[in-house]
């Protein structure tokens, strides 16, 4: 399983672009963090998720 | 005619000295509050995404206005570094606006923790802009540890208190030769005015006005006031006596034999 933003979910073997496409998420408004490590925009292609790994997807709010 | 005076924050000139919180109303209200502030600067808050919101609020924030990114959320140093250089990859420049705490309760700054957190982000080419307890010491190893500003709280984080640190800001203003920022507390426009007529570079305010009635007319408010203590300490204040009166009026030419 893969964790992103604290869920479980079952994508091992997807890449991170494939499982963007799937979501709602905008891709010019995140940045996503794989196991502690930024991963570039660039590298959402070629990065292939693993079971175990932990995935934050982020993005701006309001705050002071 | 205004004089020139800018504020400048690592290497950037900026000639508002209302940096303005987006935190706690709505994203509309948004580029109305940043007209009415005379705002360049607005801080954001980095979160887990939302696959469900399908609005932004960077849609709402209008083109030339620098995003100060916050590290709210962060109990430690390492904590605020993540954050920091998520919110950099999101692409927005590389201001960040420090804030550790690990009291929940006042949400007091951790300047231990802080100190850290700006020396290493500094390294990495940041624009660091630390929120601290005001403490001379820490100021100036914020000073060493590569900071581009100070932001020391007037009270607590949205208490609306005003200027309890009153004296303690002071000696920052007095003792450090970076921008004093005064961050956090700040409820009035009279607080914002006084806060500048001390001396501050500048000041950020953010439940003031989103807890207010009208919350661009109090954005205009406060633009007013920063403007008018700006102007008072550039000017110089008057004196005060420590004792009696002294009149106004000349004290010859009286009507009377």
């Amino acid at each position: 399983m893969v964790k992103i933003n604290g869920r479980e979910l079952n994508l091992a073997g997807n890449t991170l672009a494939a499982y963007l496409k799937t979501t709602d998420f905008d891709v010019k408004r995140i940045a996503v963090e794989k196991n502690g490590e930024i991963i570039p925009k660039t590298q959402y292609e070629t990065t292939i998720l693993q079971d175990g790994d932990c995935l934050e997807v982020v993005s701006f709010v309001g705050g002071g | 005619m205004q004089h020139k005076d800018p504020l400048i924050i690592g290497g950037h000139e900026f000639h508002s000295r209302f940096i303005l919180g987006s935190g706690k109303y709505s994203m509309q209200l948004i580029e109305s509050a940043i007209h009415d502030a005379g705002a360049e600067m607005i801080t954001l808050a980095v979160r887990r995404a939302n696959t469900k919101e399908q609005e932004n609020i960077l849609d709402y924030i209008p083109k030339g206005i620098t995003l100060l990114p916050n590290t709210s959320g962060a109990r430690t140093a390492d904590e605020a570094v993540r954050i920091a250089r998520l919110a950099r990859e999101l692409g927005c420049g590389n201001f960040v606006k420090v804030e550790i705490m690990r009291d929940s309760k006042y949400l007091l700054p951790d300047n231990r923790e802080t100190i850290r957190a700006t020396e290493i982000l500094a390294k990495e080419g940041f624009v660091v802009m630390p929120y601290m307890y005001p403490d001379l010491n820490v100021a100036r190893d914020l000073v060493q540890a590569g900071a581009a500003t100070i932001m020391p709280l007037a009270s607590p984080i949205d208490s609306n208190k005003g200027l309890a640190t009153r004296e303690f800001i002071q000696i920052l203003i007095e003792e450090i030769d970076l921008p004093i920022i005064v961050d956090a507390g700040i409820g009035r426009p009279s607080q914002a005015c006084e806060a500048m007529e001390m001396g501050a570079a500048a000041i950020m305010a953010n439940t003031a006005l989103a807890t207010a009635g009208n919350l661009p007319l109090m954005a205009s408010a406060f633009r007013q006031a920063i403007a008018a203590g700006r102007n008072a300490y550039l000017s110089g204040l008057g004196r005060v006596l420590t004792r009696g009166a002294s009149a106004s009026d000349p004290l010859t030419g009286f009507l009377r034999d």
